[in-house]
C-alpha cells in the first residue's frame, strides 16, 4: 500500500475553481500577464462577495481602461466598460438611477487618478454611495508602460526613459482629504486583509476607496529592472509595514520604499444622497418626492 | 511539530488536511503559490502545460492545510484547496516521515 | 403609453424656449439629468432643479461635461430616461461620451443650445455652427438623430419628441437648439399627461441566462435590460458581439458598425421631419432650420413681392438629413437657398444631395444675431436668375 497522500488533482476542469460563479468562464483565461496581481485583486474582491452574501443581482462593477479596466469584464455582474477616466461618472448615474444597487468602480491607478482625477475627488467629496478599488500598478500598463500620476520620482517608463522626474500622487492621502469616510491601502500579497477590507467596506456606505498596490512584472518591474512579478510581491512583503489609524501624509510611496498598509480612514458621514433627501425633506416637506430606491424607471 | 509546553488540548485539536487541485492549463508558472504556501507544500513541477509553463506539483503530501492561501493568492484562477479525501491514517504516516526526515536534517 | 401627470405642467404658460425644454423632458419622463452650467443652455436644468424633487427624479450638476454625459449613459442603463444640456465648448467635451452611447446603444438626450463658436466664442449670442459636429462630433462610424426646435413651443414638443426618438432607436438623440429660440419667451401650450405620447423603456421578456444584449431578432434595434434586475449582462465601448463581450476582429467590426448605421440610415426617411410650404412649382427653395427658419420667412416674403416663385423647407429634424426629399426638389428646382448662423455646413448636404442638379447657394452669417432678412432675400433673387 502506498503511504503517499493523493493530494494533487490535475484533471480539474477551470470550471471547478471556487470563484467561477463569480466570473464569466466563457472569458477566461483573461489577458493579464504572468505574475500580475490584478488576478488576485479579483479572487479577493469574489471572496468578499461571497462572504458578506450581497445580492449579486444588484451588484453593479464598472471599470475604465487598462489592465484593471478588463475587471468588470471578467465578472459575472451588471458589468460596465465604460470611457477611460469615466468609470466613476458612469457609476454615478448607475447609483443615482437605481438607488437600491451597490456599486463598485474598479479601475486603474492611470484610469482613476490620471484622467479620471477630477471625477475622483468629486465623488470623495460628495460622497457619493460608490465602492472605488483601485489597483496601483504605478504605470500606465496597457498602453506600454508611459509614466503614471503614481510613478514614484526616478522609476522609469516609457515616457520617462531617464527616471520620473514629477512628484507622485499618495492617493490614500488625495481621497482622505477630499473627504472620503473609508480609506485603506493594501497590496495583492495581503490576500485575507484584503478580503477582509472589502467584505467590511461593502457593509459601509459612502465613497470607500481601497487601494490595491499590484506588481506590473511586464512593464514596471520589466522597465525597472526589478524583476518579476514574484520580485516585487516578495519586495511588498519585506517592505510592506501595516499602520492602521496611520496618518496618510505620511503615506507616500517612494520607489522601492516602504508602503504603509492598512485603513487609514473609517468614519460615519451622510452619503450625498442621505444629504440629498434630509435638505430636501428640510426645504420641501410634503411637496418632496423621493426616487424609489428601484429607480426613475417609469413603465405601465 | 514540536512544543515547548503541551497544550492541554493537544488530543482534541484536528488539523485540517487539504488536496490540492491545480488548472493545469491556466497556471502561468508565475510561483506565488509556491512562494507563499505556509506549509511549503509545493513546488513548480518538470512538465509543461500547453503554454509552456511549469505548473506546480504536491512535494509535502499529506501537509497541506487547506488554508486556501494558493487558492486566494493564485492571479489566474489556476489552483484551490479542498477538504481532504485521503485517509487520516495514510495522512499521519506520510506527515511521520516528513517529521523524521526533517529532524534527521536538523541534528 | 401616457404621459406620468407628475412631470407635465399643463397649462398656457409665457416660457422663454429652455424652460420649454426643460418641461419637455419632464413630460416625456426623463428622472435623472447631470449638468454642467453654460450659458444659454443654463436654465434648462435651472428649471429641471427646482421641479425634479417634486416628481421623483434626481438631478445633479456633475463636475464637468465629461463626467455630466458619462453620468448620463450610466444612468440610462437603470432603465431611467436620462438627458443632458449644455453648449458648444461643452458639446465637444461631452463627444467621446456621447460616442460611448452610440456604441453601448444607449438611449440619452443631450440638448446643445448653440452659441457663437468656435472656443469660447460669444456665449450670449446665437449661432448655428455645431450642425456637423452633431452629426460628426465623435469618432468613428455611427448615425444619430438631431432636432431643430424654431420656438419655445417646439423646443418643449421636440425634446418629448426626442426621447420617444431615443427609446425607439436605442441611440443618442440631439436637441440642437440655439441660444434665440432658448432664451426667446413665447406662448407654450403644455396639454394634459393623457394627451402626450411617450414610448417606454422597451425591457426584454426573455429572462436571465437567455437574454444577450446585443441580439438582434430581425429588428435592428436590440432588446434592453435594466442593471439590477439579474440579467449580470455586460457592456463595453470596444467592439462587441451579441454577448457584449468585446470582440478584436474585422468581422465584428463590419457587423457592428454596419448595424449602427443602418439602424438609422435604412430608417432616414421615416425619422426626418420637415415642413414644406409653396414648393410645388417653385423656381427656389429655401432650406433653413431652427431660429433662421423664422428669419427666413420674411425673406421669402420680400422675394416673394418681387414675383419669384419660391417655396420654403423648414428642417425639424436635420440628421439624419432628408436626402431623398431634397434629390427630388433638385430635379425641379433651379437653386437651393440655405440661409444659416456659420459659414456653410447644412449647405453642404443640400449640394451633396443636389447633385448638381440645382445650384446650392448659402447665406451665411458669422454668428452673434440673426440674418437681414434682406439679404436672404437678395440671395433668392440672384438665385433664381
Amino acid at each position: 500500500m502506498s503511504t503517499v497522500v493523493e493530494d494533487l488533482h490535475t484533471d480539474v476542469d477551470a470550471n471547478e475553481h471556487p470563484i467561477a460563479p463569480f466570473l464569466r468562464m466563457d472569458r477566461m483565461p483573461h489577458i493579464w500577464c504572468p505574475t500580475c496581481g490584478i488576478g488576485t485583486v479579483v479572487k479577493c474582491f469574489a471572496s468578499a462577495l461571497e462572504q458578506t452574501r450581497v445580492d449579486l443581482d444588484k451588484v453593479s462593477i464598472v471599470s475604465g481602461i487598462g489592465c484593471t479596466g478588463r475587471v468588470a469584464g471578467y465578472m459575472k455582474l451588471d458589468a460596465f466598460h465604460a470611457t477611460h477616466g469615466r468609470a466613476i461618472p458612469f457609476a454615478t448615474g448607475l447609483k443615482l438611477g437605481r438607488p437600491e444597487l451597490l456599486v463598485t468602480v474598479f479601475s486603474g491607478d492611470g484610469d482613476l487618478s490620471g484622467i479620471g482625477g477630477n471625477h475622483l475627488i468629486h465623488a470623495a467629496r460628495r460622497n457619493l454611495d460608490i465602492l472605488c478599488v483601485l489597483v496601483n500598478n504605478f504605470i500606465y500598463g496597457m498602453t506600454g508602460g508611459q509614466n503614471a500620476p503614481t510613478t514614484p520620482v526616478g522609476a522609469r517608463s516609457s515616457t520617462m526613459p531617464f527616471g520620473n522626474f514629477e512628484h507622485p500622487f499618495n492617493l490614500v492621502h488625495l481621497a482622505a482629504s477630499c473627504g472620503a469616510p473609508y480609506v485603506a491601502r493594501w497590496t495583492s500579497l495581503h490576500i485575507r486583509r484584503l478580503t477582509k477590507t472589502f467584505a467590511e467596506a461593502l457593509n459601509r456606505k459612502g465613497f470607500r476607496f481601497i487601494e490595491v498596490i499590484a506588481p506590473c512584472s511586464t512593464l514596471y518591474a520589466r522597465l525597472n529592472k526589478l524583476g518579476s512579478g514574484l520580485d516585487l510581491m516578495r519586495f511588498y512583503h519585506d517592505n510592506a509595514e501595516i499602520r492602521h489609524g496611520a496618518d496618510t501624509r505620511d503615506a507616500a510611496i517612494d520607489f522601492q520604499g516602504r508602503i504603509l498598509c492598512g485603513k487609514f480612514v473609517d468614519v460615519e458621514k451622510p452619503t450625498f444622497t442621505d444629504l440629498m433627501h434630509e435638505h430636501y425633506e428640510k426645504t420641501l416637506g410634503d411637496r418632496y418626492v423621493p426616487m424609489k430606491p428601484e429607480g426613475g424607471w417609469i413603465h405601465e | 511539530m514540536k512544543y515547548w509546553r503541551k497544550p492541554l488540548d493537544l488530543d482534541e485539536v484536528k488539523i485540517p488536511r487539504g488536496d490540492v487541485y491545480v488548472v493545469v492549463e491556466r497556471c502561468k508558472g508565475c510561483g506565488f503559490c509556491v512562494e507563499y504556501c505556509p506549509k511549503d507544500v509545493l513546488a513548480l513541477s518538470e512538465e509543461f502545460n500547453r503554454k509552456g509553463y511549469h505548473p506546480p506539483k504536491v512535494v509535502k503530501h499529506g501537509e497541506c492545510v487547506n488554508c486556501n492561501l494558493c487558492e486566494m493568492i493564485c492571479p489566474d484562477f489556476a489552483i484551490f484547496s479542498m477538504p481532504s479525501n485521503a485517509p487520516p491514517d495514510v495522512v499521519a504516516k506520510e506527515k511521520a516521515s516528513h517529521d523524521a526526515k526533517e529532524a534527521t536534517i536538523e541534528s | 403609453m401616457k404621459a406620468d401627470p407628475q412631470g407635465v405642467l399643463t397649462g398656457v404658460h409665457y416660457l422663454d424656449g429652455d424652460f420649454a425644454c426643460g418641461e419637455g423632458a419632464m413630460a416625456a419622463g426623463c428622472r435623472f439629468v447631470a449638468g454642467y452650467p453654460i450659458t444659454p443652455s443654463t436654465e434648462v436644468v435651472e428649471r429641471i432643479a427646482r421641479r425634479f424633487p417634486m416628481m421623483g427624479g434626481t438631478f445633479i450638476q456633475m463636475e464637468d461635461e465629461l463626467a455630466s454625459m458619462a453620468a448620463v449613459v450610466g444612468a440610462a442603463w437603470t432603465g431611467t430616461k436620462t438627458m443632458t444640456v449644455t453648449s458648444g465648448p461643452g458639446f465637444s467635451l461631452m463627444m467621446e461620451n456621447i460616442g460611448l452611447g452610440a456604441m453601448m446603444e444607449t438611449p440619452c438626450v443631450v440638448v446643445n443650445v448653440q452659441r457663437g463658436g468656435p472656443s469660447t466664442g460669444l456665449p450670449t449670442m446665437v449661432g448655428q455652427a455645431d450642425m456637423m459636429q452633431a452629426r460628426w462630433g465623435s469618432h468613428g462610424d455611427y448615425e444619430l438623430i438631431a432636432l431643430c426646435p424654431r420656438s419655445p413651443q417646439e423646443a418643449f414638443d421636440f425634446t418629448v419628441d426626442a426621447f420617444n426618438l431615443a427609446e425607439t432607436y436605442r441611440v443618442p438623440v440631439l436637441v440642437m437648439m440655439d441660444e434665440c429660440v432658448g432664451h426667446m419667451t413665447e406662448k407654450v401650450v403644455i396639454p394634459p399627461a393623457d394627451e402626450i405620447d411617450i414610448v417606454p423603456r422597451k425591457l426584454t421578456s426573455k429572462p436571465p441566462g437567455e437574454f444577450l444584449p446585443y441580439e438582434t431578432n430581425g429588428s435592428p434595434v436590440p432588446e434592453f435590460a435594466r442593471a439590477g434586475d439579474g440579467y449580470r449582462f455586460h457592456t463595453t465601448g470596444l467592439t462587441h458581439d451579441e454577448r457584449g463581450y468585446p470582440e478584436m476582429s474585422a468581422e465584428c467590426q463590419e457587423k457592428t458598425v454596419r448595424r449602427l448605421i443602418e439602424k438609422i440610415r435604412s430608417k432616414a426617411d421615416e425619422i426626418t421631419r420637415f415642413v414644406e410650404l409653396d414648393t410645388e412649382g417653385a423656381d427656389v427653395v429655401v432650406v433653413s432650420y431652427g431660429i433662421t427658419s423664422r428669419v427666413a420667412r420674411m425673406g421669402v416674403e420680400l422675394a416673394r413681392k418681387k414675383g419669384v416663385k419660391v417655396g420654403v423647407m423648414r428642417l425639424e429634424i436635420v440628421w439624419p438629413f432628408p436626402e431623398t426629399r431634397i434629390r427630388e426638389l433638385a430635379k425641379k428646382v433651379k437653386a437651393f437657398v440655405v440661409p444659416e448662423i456659420n459659414y456653410g455646413q447644412i449647405v453642404l448636404e443640400v449640394e451633396r444631395c443636389a447633385g448638381g442638379q440645382a445650384a446650392a447657394v448659402l447665406v451665411p452669417h458669422g454668428g452673434g444675431g440673426v440674418h437681414d432678412p434682406e439679404d436672404i432675400a437678395n440671395a433668392i433673387l440672384g438665385a433664381a436668375k
